[in-house]
């Protein structure tokens, strides 16, 4: 229990000392409570009327919006709530921006692929990040570190800057192009930037290691006397592995499938760094709503609709998180 | 025994694959940068001057001293606000609003960030209309951003830190008559201090990382070095930019070294610690 003491947290001590509790605090103290502020309560008020501020209003602001009609005004919408002339408040929702979602094709369009790029990416990235993952927590302790460090360390780098480095490597006088036509192997250069394919990968590199280090976390603790056990018994390697590690790391492929799918639905930097005009994603729709059309309801009701479509995996994430946190 | 050393030999090809697809890419804009020609994939030779014409850029130059200055303050603002919410989930178990807290504090790591921008940039418009604060955007509100979903990922830290540590330490200094407050800064914050530090590096690179949310809620005059590149390269490739790359993973790679080097020597103090506890004991 010693290792907690370091020089820092002793620093700390040192630098409150001067306010802990003294004779004026206790006096203080004992009016806060008569006012029916306790200490306890106080701490809890801090970080719950920050998110309540600046994460839940926000939320329910949007949603208002997302109700209210485009107007040319300055802030463009109308305001739901109107007083009549008998002083009779009347709330007026507008669902016109959820119909025109559903009736306008673009919209459906970009949720689906939005979705499909989605799903085959999380697929892909568990395809590649499983045996990485297994490899790492199957390795000798002092190793162990050093390979989770090396697929730690390109988080640490700039997200933009990881995509940018794939223009270069794919664009048609880019890497791969000329490396392919100085061998002699094609003529022509290859179009691989600004189709969906380099959407797909772009989406696999940058969050390749949000799945690896889940699926790390979960099948470090895998206890390997059940898989030896299983080997005494006569049964296959590959077979163990289907009925044993695979259904108890269950837990680690959800976490990790959701940390890669639901910011792969709305993502914005990559299509519009990789993809080209065609690549329909629902964040690039919104930004383009948002910042091109200047149509703030449309783009908050694309925004709910968007968290109504992930909702669902929302729930799973923390459902398991939760699991994980309680074992 | 030839199918286990068939899967032996599977599981590290596949480890050296995936390491080589994610550090390609990284290897590529450090070689790069390092190209004498403007077109950037083509090799013509070795040259430093895309650092020179990075330097003498004065736009990107005053984004990345805004985005360090932002990065700082919304990482140390961050820090306390997680520590406090990590402290209250781990500690209180009851109390009203508990569901609340703990759900909105887990919410801001899995929330698209598009619409966490666009639903900041909403309220703080609103706000000022009916308030008048914040007056315009820029600084203030972007930190006010990165501060709220930065915290959550310190509150999960230091929550998890604390669900590990054994709470006994906390009752038996309250029972030798330490007020909570003391407790707090006597005994449980020296414990997760290694959470905070780790809290603290990760709001750091998750501020100066931004694009999405900074590009909604930041204003004129106000543009981070993320908004800078991205509209720099949604151009095309450019030399200076690789050089940049290279600048800033060279510094992330000699912090990782740093940090490595220091957890090392800490596991070989505590090694050394344990290793005379048992000859003490003996």
């Amino acid at each position: 229990m010693r290792m907690g003491y370091t020089p820092l947290g002793q620093g700390l001590v040192r630098l409150f000392e001067p306010v802990m509790p003294t004779a004026l605090g206790n006096s203080v103290a004992r009016l806060l409570r008569a006012a029916g502020v306790t200490g306890r309560n106080a701490v809890i008020a801090v970080p719950l009327l920050w998110l309540l501020l600046f994460f839940l209003i926000p939320f329910v602001i949007v949603l208002k919006i997302s109700f209210a009609e485009y107007a040319t005004a300055i802030p463009p919408y109308t305001d739901l709530i109107q007083w009549g002339d008998d002083a009779l408040m009347s709330i007026k929702l507008n669902f016109g921006n959820y119909l025109y979602l559903v009736e306008d094709d673009l919209y459906v369009a970009a949720y689906l692929n939005s979705a499909r790029i989605a799903l085959v990416s999380t697929v892909m990235c568990l395809l590649i990040g499983y045996p990485m993952a297994y490899a790492i927590a199957r390795s000798s302790p002092a190793n162990r570190n050093i390979l989770l460090m090396l697929v730690i360390l390109p988080f640490w780098t700039s997200f933009l800057l990881r995509v940018y480095a794939w223009m270069g490597i794919l664009k048609n006088n880019g890497i791969i192009n000329n490396l392919l036509m100085g061998m002699g192997i094609i003529d022509e250069p290859i179009v691989m930037m600004q189709t969906d394919f380099a959407v797909y990968l772009g989406i696999i590199y940058s969050y390749l290691p949000f799945m690896i280090l889940p699926l790390y976390a979960n099948l470090e603790k895998l206890d390997v006397n059940l898989l030896e056990a299983a080997a005494d018994l006569g049964c296959k390697p590959f077979k163990a592995f289907l009925l044993i590690t695979l259904p108890l790391s269950l837990p680690g492929i959800i976490a990790g499938s959701m940390l890669v799918f639901i910011p792969a639905v709305g993502e914005f930097v990559i299509p519009s760094l990789l993809g080209g005009p065609d690549t329909l994603m629902i964040g690039r729709v919104l930004w383009d709503e948002f910042f091109n059309n200047r149509d703030w309801p449309v783009a908050s009701a694309v925004a709910i609709a968007m968290l109504v479509f992930l909702v669902i995996p929302i729930m799973l994430f923390q459902h398991y998180q939760n699991r994980q946190g309680q074992s | 025994m030839k199918s286990i050393l068939g899967r032996i030999r599977f599981l590290p090809v596949c480890l050296a694959l995936g390491l080589a697809f994610l550090y390609i890419p990284i290897l590529s804009l450090i070689i790069y940068s390092f190209n004498e020609s403007k077109l950037v994939t083509v090799w013509s030779g070795f040259s430093t001057k895309w650092y020179g014409e990075l330097f003498r850029n004065q736009q990107i130059i005053d984004a990345a001293l805004l985005s360090l200055r932002i990065a700082v303050m919304s990482a140390c603002a961050a820090v306390v606000l997680g520590t406090i919410a990590g402290f209250v989930l781990a500690r209180m178990r009851r109390f009203r609003g508990r569901t609340l807290l703990a759900g909105m504090s887990m919410a801001p790591l899995v929330m698209p960030e598009i619409i966490t921008g666009l639903s900041l940039l909403l309220f703080f418009i609103a706000l000022e209309k009916m308030t008048g604060w914040p007056n315009g955007r820029g600084i203030t509100t972007v930190t006010i951003a990165h501060i709220t979903f930065s915290m959550a990922y310190v509150a999960v830290i230091v929550q998890s830190r604390l669900a590990d540590m054994d709470p006994s330490l906390e009752e038996a200094a309250m029972d030798l008559g330490a007020r909570p407050l003391k407790v707090f800064f006597a005994i449980t914050l020296p414990i997760v201090a290694p959470a905070l530090i780790s809290g603290w590096l990760l709001a750091f690179t998750l501020s100066i990382d931004d694009l999405v949310i900074a590009s909604f809620v930041s204003g004129p005059g106000a543009s981070t070095l993320p908004m800078v590149i991205f509209s720099k390269v949604r151009l095309g490739v450019s030399p200076d930019i690789n050089a940049l790359a290279t600048i800033i993973i060279g510094i992330v790679a000699l912090g990782v070294l740093l940090a490595a080097l220091a957890f090392k020597r800490q596991e070989r103090l505590q090694g050394q610690d344990a290793r005379l506890a048992n000859l003490a004991d003996d």
